[in-house]
């Protein structure tokens, strides 16, 4: 137990992701309102884009911007100063992913509540299963 | 065995199936239709025959069509055995198409282009299953043949042809996938071969537990053969048009099936791995209790097609019968028996069809008298019983015989007992139907009315005289078959 | 010419977009232009085959960048066979379905087909990258735009049944996501090969491993394996006719595909089968993944609920013979791709000419259908054959494999599976035959037994679905050739 905690304190950011997932899946399976699954879903898709974007990180690392002024003098850069921008660039695309995404199931749900005046996924069932 | 190369296995098999656009095309033309199936029936007939010179110099005729996986391919190879098939099946083809369109067009039956049609691919699937070279053609020849035959069985369309096409089905098919598929894998991954060979393809690498499931397996399995418990759905398949039991519950269905079973035991297993493991006797209990099961049951039954259904399930465990006895006398009775029976069996059919047109009588009960009025169709009757019994002069003498002599040689005197009593039996349900036919009254009608002879229509008259004029032939001339055999078994 | 590796991805991407634009100058336009797109991608796959076939791996780095920094398509023997087949089946669909469109989505059909052929561009991209994350990203393609082609089916619900789809597709492909994270954690790079080379060094870590378990957890909700396999039925029913006409045979073997790309090329035949002791498990899920499609299948009402029942069977065929760890299993799980996106394309092509004609499939809407639509039934009854199991039909010579597999590994309850379920199978499709054969045809037939009204699917669609069904006969014959000339040296 004792050397448990500090190794939970060290990566509590990816502890922090793991609660998200698990919350953003619970709204996903065990709500009943259509939109908090929704939500639920996005917020299932963040914590993964939060883990992504934790993995570049270095220690006393900043952003991966090279100024001109950096490169100057003939410096060189070193890699270990800038955090790793490729996890950040793929995350990118899965924002993207994720935006589109919610807003197709928004769409959805538009048309759902025009057809059924209701969002309850039981109150759906029963209306669907007449 | 020298081997020749030659394309028409391939082209016999074809033949009726390439005839099947050309017939379907002519639906409207009833006559063009029936005779573009003469013509492919008598091509098919033809090119077989062409190949018997070779074959009874001892060679065989060979043809690889595709390679699926090593040492399992489609391929054709023609030896005594599948000729002797093959001859029985594309002769009583053409002999049975004359038949059909006599009795369809006699009760003007509808679907008749759709019939003709799957009779024919059934004929090329059976005509395949003669000449696979080794099981995995042959099972593909076997399944064509279940379903190209359901559309034959159900014909009618009606509620009891779909329980009965069900039944069909599930013995069928079902055994089939469910037996033979596993079977075959079995062997192939054993020995990674599924070529038929003289001395079987196990080199011992078979212990005889799994020796003994094998087989059980693969006699079950081709369920075509009728053995019991997978006969009910040669009763059952009496439902349809008696043309269809005819050819192919008399002689191109069920005879699939035994040779099947023959081709099995004999290229797949070997006589000398079936006599080192005594496999022999079990599988001459299972079709002992065949014969005499089958035999009582067909004393039961007063309908006529199912007294000959269950007739033909106890003569086609005899086939099985012989080939269990593992010796050479015996091979060859239960061989050519599958020649034997063809032709007396279908006899017997032709003549419950023509019964079933002239006068709508299905019940033997009924036909009391009805000799009298259809003197050639019992004369018939009659001859086609003979071959069925084994009595001289019609070929089934020469069969039973052999059967019998196979029993002597190979010591097992208790099974000569069980040919003995069931000739018997077969007698005691046929040779009444023949009497009350010519000696018994007919119900209705008055005594003194002048006897008119109405046969039914001569399209169906000639080929029932003639298959049983082939069947007395057959007793004096045997030796074409008897040299095929010789030559295909090596014996 | 050195393009056609993404060429065959690039045409349907550009097309669409042209056919996207199309829709507001000239809309009758946008069908052509789509057509045109698959027949390039068509044309380019079948060179690429011709190319591996010939001289081995095609490598197509993107924008010239080298990997692992670059993204790469690589084309080996597996990718080219499943980029023929996914091409030439949108392609053949697309022909087949002109009407079907027509018909269900009139009002939007030039929107519609720009979806289709995004559609098809993530799934060749799919199959033909080399990337694990570029693999993610057409994956996500290709969802969307199938999660769009399901709502714009059933008015009623086809909406719910696309969100529901939505919710477990997402789940899967962020599982998937969350496992080309924790390689990167462990390797550093996202190139296939890369990542092959530096797991095969590396010490099995628990790092991998979970990666590993998290891929394939993603891929497997993707394809539909038993028990997730729940959003399947729903969003095939519901979805247009021309969309699960190409869903159906395509999506979910593309995913098997991916698997088995990751089994093998990734991770490595020593890692999956040594290393970890999966095998033995999975194997039993693929036992009651192929059992229980059997068995729902025979319980459903509808002629599309039960053959989606009868693709998850399918997919529990194609997993099981994946992970049996032997070359036969894995020679007979990727036949069996080939084979059952054919047979699949078959079933539903004829499916699609009775809804054509029809308008709906519960079972009891079927009686007569022999006498109605022959030419359609018998296109139908060969596909179903092929599904049973049945020589000469290709479905015969996978499940040979299969079982050939099975019985060298010693998974007898595998083999069991697979020959109950071609009874289940054999069951199911002579219960619909029944009442296609025997029932008099409700529609304007008095008498059952006249040659009655045939009425018939249009001939575009005939011809199509009978060039499939015949194609099953034809697969099942060279079936030795796919294997020797294809497989086997891919297997290596």
């Amino acid at each position: 137990m004792n050397d448990l905690l500090p190794l939970i304190v060290a990566k509590y950011n990816y502890w922090m992701y793991v609660i998200l997932m698990m919350i953003g899946l619970y709204a996903m399976i065990a709500k009943n309102n259509l939109v908090k699954k929704v939500v639920g879903m996005n917020i299932f898709q963040t914590a993964i884009i939060l883990f992504y974007v934790s993995i570049g990180y270095k220690t006393d690392a900043s952003i991966p911007i090279i100024k001109s002024s950096d490169t100057a003098h003939g410096m060189v850069v070193r890699a270990a100063d800038y955090i790793n921008p490729l996890t950040s660039c793929l995350m990118l695309t899965a924002i993207v992913v994720s935006v589109a995404t919610f807003g197709f199931a928004m769409a959805l749900i538009v048309r759902i509540y025009r057809r059924y005046q209701t969002l309850e996924e039981d109150e759906l069932r029963m209306r669907l299963s007449e | 065995m020298e081997t020749v190369f030659s394309i028409k296995p391939l082209l016999a098999v074809l033949v009726t199936l390439f005839a099947v656009p050309v017939i379907i095309s002519s639906s409207g033309r009833p006559n063009v239709r029936e005779s573009w199936i003469f013509v492919a029936g008598i091509i098919k007939f033809l090119i077989v025959c062409s190949m018997l010179p070779d074959i009874l110099e001892g060679k065989q005729i060979s043809l690889t069509l595709f390679e699926i996986a090593p040492g399992a391919s489609l391929a054709f190879r023609v030896d005594g055995l599948g000729m002797l098939f093959a001859l029985v099946a594309s002769s009583l083809y053409i002999i049975t198409s004359v038949y059909s369109i006599g009795y369809m067009r006699g009760l003007d039956e509808h679907g008749q282009t759709r019939f003709v049609s799957f009779f024919a691919v059934a004929l090329s699937a059976t005509i395949g299953v003669a000449f696979s070279a080794n099981l995995l053609t042959l099972y593909l020849f076997y399944e064509i043949l279940s379903l190209a035959t359901y559309p034959l069985v159900t014909h009618h369309q009606d509620e009891i042809s779909k329980i009965s096409g069900r039944k069909y089905l599930v013995f069928i098919l079902g055994t089939s996938i469910a037996l033979v598929l596993p079977a075959m894998i079995y062997c192939y991954h054993v020995t990674g071969t599924l070529e038929f060979s003289p001395a079987g393809i196990f080199t011992g690498q078979l212990p005889k537990p799994a020796a003994t499931v094998l087989l059980l397996m693969f006699v079950f399995g081709f369920a075509k053969a009728g053995i019991m418990p997978f006969h009910s759905w040669l009763p059952a398949a009496m439902v349809a048009p008696t043309p269809v039991s005819a050819l192919l519950h008399a002689v191109a269905v069920v005879k699939v099936g035994v040779f099947s079973i023959v081709r099995v035991m004999t290229g797949i297993f070997g006589i000398r791995l079936l006599s080192d493991y005594n496999l022999g006797i079990m599988v001459m209990i299972i079709a002992s209790v065949t014969i005499l099961v089958g035999s009582c049951i067909a004393l039961s039954q007063d309908e006529l097609k199912r007294r000959l259904a269950f007739s033909t399930i106890s003569q086609l465990s005899y086939i099985v019968f012989g080939v269990a006895l593992l010796s050479p006398q015996g091979l060859l009775g239960g061989v050519i028996h599958i020649v034997m029976h063809a032709f007396g069996k279908i006899t017997l059919f032709f003549c419950a069809g023509a019964i079933y047109v002239a006068t709508g009588k299905k019940y033997i009960s009924q036909m009391g008298g009805l000799g009298k009025k259809m003197p050639l169709t019992f004369a018939a009757f009659f001859i086609g019983s003979l071959g069925v019994i084994g009595l001289p002069p019609s070929g089934g003498f020469y069969s039973k015989w052999n059967l019998i002599i196979g029993t002597l040689e190979a010591q097992q005197t208790v099974f000569m007992i069980v040919l003995l009593i069931s000739s018997f039996l077969n007698a005691f349900y046929f040779l009444p139907i023949v009497y009350r036919g010519f000696f018994g009254k007919s119900g209705e009608e008055e005594v003194n009315r002048p006897v008119k002879i109405e046969e039914a229509n001569l399209r169906m008259v000639i080929p029932l005289i003639i298959t049983a004029i082939i069947s007395v032939v057959l007793f004096f001339y045997p030796t074409v078959f008897i040299n095929l055999i010789k030559v295909g078994l090596g014996i | 010419m050195d393009n056609y590796p993404v060429l065959i991805v690039v045409a349907p991407l550009i097309t669409a977009l042209l056919a996207g634009l199309f829709v507001w100058i000239e809309e009758r336009l946008s069908y052509p232009i789509v057509l045109a797109g698959l027949a390039v991608s068509v044309f380019s796959a079948i060179n690429v085959l011709i190319q591996v076939l010939a001289s081995g791996s095609i490598q197509y780095k993107m924008g010239g960048w080298p990997p692992p920094i670059g993204i790469e398509y690589r084309i080996d023997l597996l990718n080219a066979m499943v980029l023929c087949l996914v091409s030439g089946v949108a392609f053949l669909n697309l022909i087949a379905s002109c009407r079907s469109v027509k018909q269900e989505i009139s009002d939007r059909a030039g929107s519609y087909y720009t979806i289709y052929n995004l559609f098809v561009t993530g799934l060749l991209g799919v199959t033909a990258t080399g990337d694990l994350f570029n693999l993610y990203v057409l994956i996500e393609i290709t969802s969307l735009t199938s999660y769009a082609q399901v709502a714009m089916g059933d008015r009623d619900r086809g909406p719910l049944a696309s969100l529901n789809y939505i919710f477990i597709g997402v789940i899967g492909a962020s599982f998937y996501l969350l496992g080309v994270g924790y390689l990167y954690i462990q390797t550093g790079s996202l190139n296939m090969a890369d990542v092959a080379a530096i797991i095969k060094d590396a010490p099995a870590s628990s790092t991998v491993l979970t990666a590993f378990i998290l891929c394939i957890l993603g891929i497997w909700i993707k394809m539909a394996l038993f028990p997730m396999h729940v959003w399947l039925p729903n969003a095939y029913s519901y979805s247009p006719v021309v969309f699960s006409r190409v869903v159906a045979p395509l999506m979910t073997k593309v995913m098997v595909y991916v698997m088995i790309r990751l089994m093998i090329t990734v991770f490595g035949y020593d890692y999956v089968f040594k290393t970890l002791h999966l095998a033995d498990a999975v194997v039993w899920l693929a036992t009651i993944a192929v059992l229980a499609g059997g068995i729902m299948a025979l319980a459903q009402k509808n002629l599309k609920k039960m053959l989606a029942y009868i693709i998850v069977c399918e997919i529990g065929y194609m997993v099981g013979g994946a992970w049996l760890g032997n070359r036969l299993g894995m020679t007979g799980a990727i036949l069996h791709i080939l084979n059952d996106a054919l047979m699949t394309f078959a079933l539903f092509l004829g499916v699609g000419n009775i809804i054509y004609k029809i308008r709906n499939v519960d079972l009891t809407d079927l009686k007569g259908l022999f006498g109605k639509m022959p030419w359609t039934m018998g296109g139908f009854v060969l596909a179903a054959l092929s599904i049973i199991g049945v020589p000469p039909t290709c479905g015969f010579f996978s499940k040979w494999y299969l079982l050939l597999g099975a019985l060298e590994k010693g998974a007898y309850h595998f083999a069991a599976a697979l020959i109950i379920s071609s009874l289940i199978c054999a069951v199911l499709f002579f219960k619909v035959f029944e009442i296609c054969f025997f029932e008099p045809a409700l529609h304007g037939l008095e008498n059952p037994h006249s040659h009655g009204a045939i009425e018939e699917a249009p001939v575009s669609m005939l011809i199509i679905s009978g060039l499939v069904s015949l194609s099953l006969i034809a697969a099942g014959f060279y079936s030795g050739t796919i294997v020797n000339r294809i497989i086997i040296p891919f297997l290596g």
